[in-house]
């Protein structure tokens, strides 16, 4: 169902004027964006500005949550997503995710890692094996983890936790990764450890992720999105955003006058 | 007046404190007390009659001597009777509630109707089971008609502690599981249901406790005023361990001759439903710290 052979299209992720609403509350004002293969691409704003929510709309996460309605369009990988006939176990196969609180299952560090394949239907033993170690390997975890594989992932520090969620997530070969501001739970060595695995992954991956902090955003995305009350302000190249801002909604956020 | 000259003017205060700490530890020393008053009182009564032969023998002689084994064997079978019965439809009800209902008047009209199920007294479920079970399906005086007016006594604390179980846990291990692509049902099978089990399990056992000690709802459906026989299967009747101590400190042959055998008879059940307390303790230990290692 979906295109995975990736370096052909441009655009990993296309949205058309998507609105959402909870209940009353009107979230996301008709955003429109386009974002490309193998790059990374930040989401700033102040809190409540509706960043998280969009991010939640490219797996449908959304659906989880009573009494939000989604109009508009999103392509990923050129498949409409909110479609009828799309399974969300399917999209969500294809578009992984890693949450803000690290959330490992209260299973060994290789079952951490293989329940993605399971759930998924993967059985082989040596594939499975295989594709643990290699994932382990790209969230920059393996050596730390080698010889304690069937150990509780809950005796794992939190930022080794953290990167065994993105080994996890990367176990199934998604085409893209969110990240909803993976690093705002962890000290400033994990922080930096997280973010240059980002700088590594998006070789293979189109990451999109949510950050409160504007030094983070600076350092790991190409491109930047600044929400601000559910509007979509600016969306530049990283340098551009920071440097030379055109709205002035987005110069005062960024010199921090407010958020 | 300061802070550390030892005086205050709100003196009262503190006595009010200490008052009220006084009268609340002397109530809980009570409640113990009262509780290990009866337990002395149920063991100096009935020890003397505690034997081997007293476990393993049938009753005789009018039920003033003799043993209690065919009441354990029956108590046994219909605990396990009940249980087979309450826990899948208990732990599944519990999980379609608390995993895939959605919150609405739907849920809370099954939440109330489970809640008053709890509240119906014992002697209904016993009359219930009579006219369903024992009369309309015709299973008569049996172990299954015992077993499942047991098994619906015991329903509503399955499915609370099951919901309340799965409502303990956080939800970022289902919203983890979700977004790798896990549907609901592998989600709740493989995640949400091994950390939840422990509790489960202990909520089912200390509900294997209360329905050894029922006495209403196996009076009408199968228990066995004198039996000194074990059953051959699940439609044979049997003696049961409350309701035989019912028989022998009211209606026996000979009330007075038997009043040791009735002690000893509550010591047993009592001992019982301790030791499956217990087993709960370290079942629930036992598989928490299982759940962490895989």
């Amino acid at each position: 169902m979906y295109n995975t052979d990736s370096k052909e299209k441009e655009y990993s992720i296309q949205t058309k004027d998507v609105h959402l609403h909870y209940g009353d509350f009107h979230a996301l004002k008709g955003i429109n964006i386009a974002m490309r293969k193998n790059q990374v691409t930040a989401f700033i704003g102040p809190s409540g500005c509706g960043k998280s929510t969009f991010l939640r709309c490219f797996n449908r996460m959304n659906d989880l949550i009573d009494n939000v309605r989604i109009e508009g369009d999103i392509f990923i990988d050129d498949v409409d997503i909110y479609k009828t006939n799309i399974q969300v176990d399917d999209l969500r196969k294809h578009v992984g995710m890693v949450f803000q609180k690290p959330n490992p299952f209260p299973k060994s560090i290789f079952e951490n890692v293989a329940y993605g394949l399971r759930v998924n239907g993967t059985s082989d033993k040596n594939f499975v094996q295989e594709r643990v170690e290699r994932s382990l390997r790209q969230a920059a975890l393996w050596d730390e983890v080698k010889d304690k594989l069937k150990k509780s992932a809950f005796e794992l520090s939190g930022g080794q936790q953290q990167r065994l969620c993105i080994a996890r997530a990367l176990a199934i070969e998604p085409s893209v990764v969110l990240m909803d501001e993976p690093a705002s739970a962890l000290d400033p060595i994990s922080t930096a450890k997280i973010e240059e695995l980002i700088y590594e992954l998006k070789k293979d991956y189109t990451i999109v992720i949510v950050t409160h902090n504007m030094q983070q955003a600076g350092r790991v995305s190409d491109s930047t999105a600044f929400f601000y009350l559910g509007e979509l302000v600016e969306f530049a190249k990283t340098k551009t955003l920071f440097t030379s801002p055109r709205d002035q909604r987005t110069q005062n956020y960024i010199t921090g006058r407010f958020g | 007046m300061s802070f550390h000259d030892g005086k205050s003017i709100n003196k009262s205060k503190r006595l009010a404190q200490n008052a009220a700490f006084v009268i609340f530890r002397g109530l809980s020393f009570a409640v113990v007390a009262i509780l290990v008053i009866i337990l002395a009182f149920i063991i100096f009564r009935g020890i003397s009659v505690i034997s081997w032969e007293f476990l393993t023998e049938m009753p005789r002689d009018g039920m003033t001597a003799g043993g209690i084994f065919p009441a354990i064997v029956g108590t046994f079978c219909l605990v396990v009777g009940s249980m087979l019965f309450a826990f899948p439809v208990g732990v599944m009800s519990g999980i379609y509630m608390n995993e895939y209902l959605k919150d609405g008047w739907f849920k809370r009209f099954i939440k109330l109707m489970t809640n008053n199920l709890a509240g119906v007294p014992s002697i209904v479920f016993g009359l219930f089971g009579m006219a369903l079970f024992v009369n309309r399906f015709g299973f008569g005086d049996s172990i299954l008609a015992g077993s499942l007016t047991l098994g619906l006594l015991a329903l509503p604390v399955v499915i609370r502690t099951t919901e309340e179980s799965l409502k303990a846990i956080d939800d970022s291990f289902r919203v983890g599981s979700l977004a790798l692509g896990a549907t609901k049902w592998q989600t709740t099978s493989r995640v949400i249901l091994p950390i939840a089990f422990p509790n489960i399990i202990t909520g089912l056992i200390l509900s294997v406790g209360r329905v050894s000690g029922e006495t209403a709802p196996i009076l009408f459906t199968v228990a066995a005023y004198f039996l000194p026989r074990l059953p051959n299967s699940i439609f044979d009747q049997v003696m049961a361990l409350p309701y035989h101590l019912y028989v022998i400190s009211t209606s026996g042959t000979n009330i007075e001759a038997s009043r040791a055998m009735a002690y000893g008879t509550a010591f047993i059940l009592i001992l019982i439903i301790l030791i499956v307390n217990l087993l709960a303790n370290w079942l629930r230990k036992y598989f928490a710290k299982r759940v962490k290692m895989n």
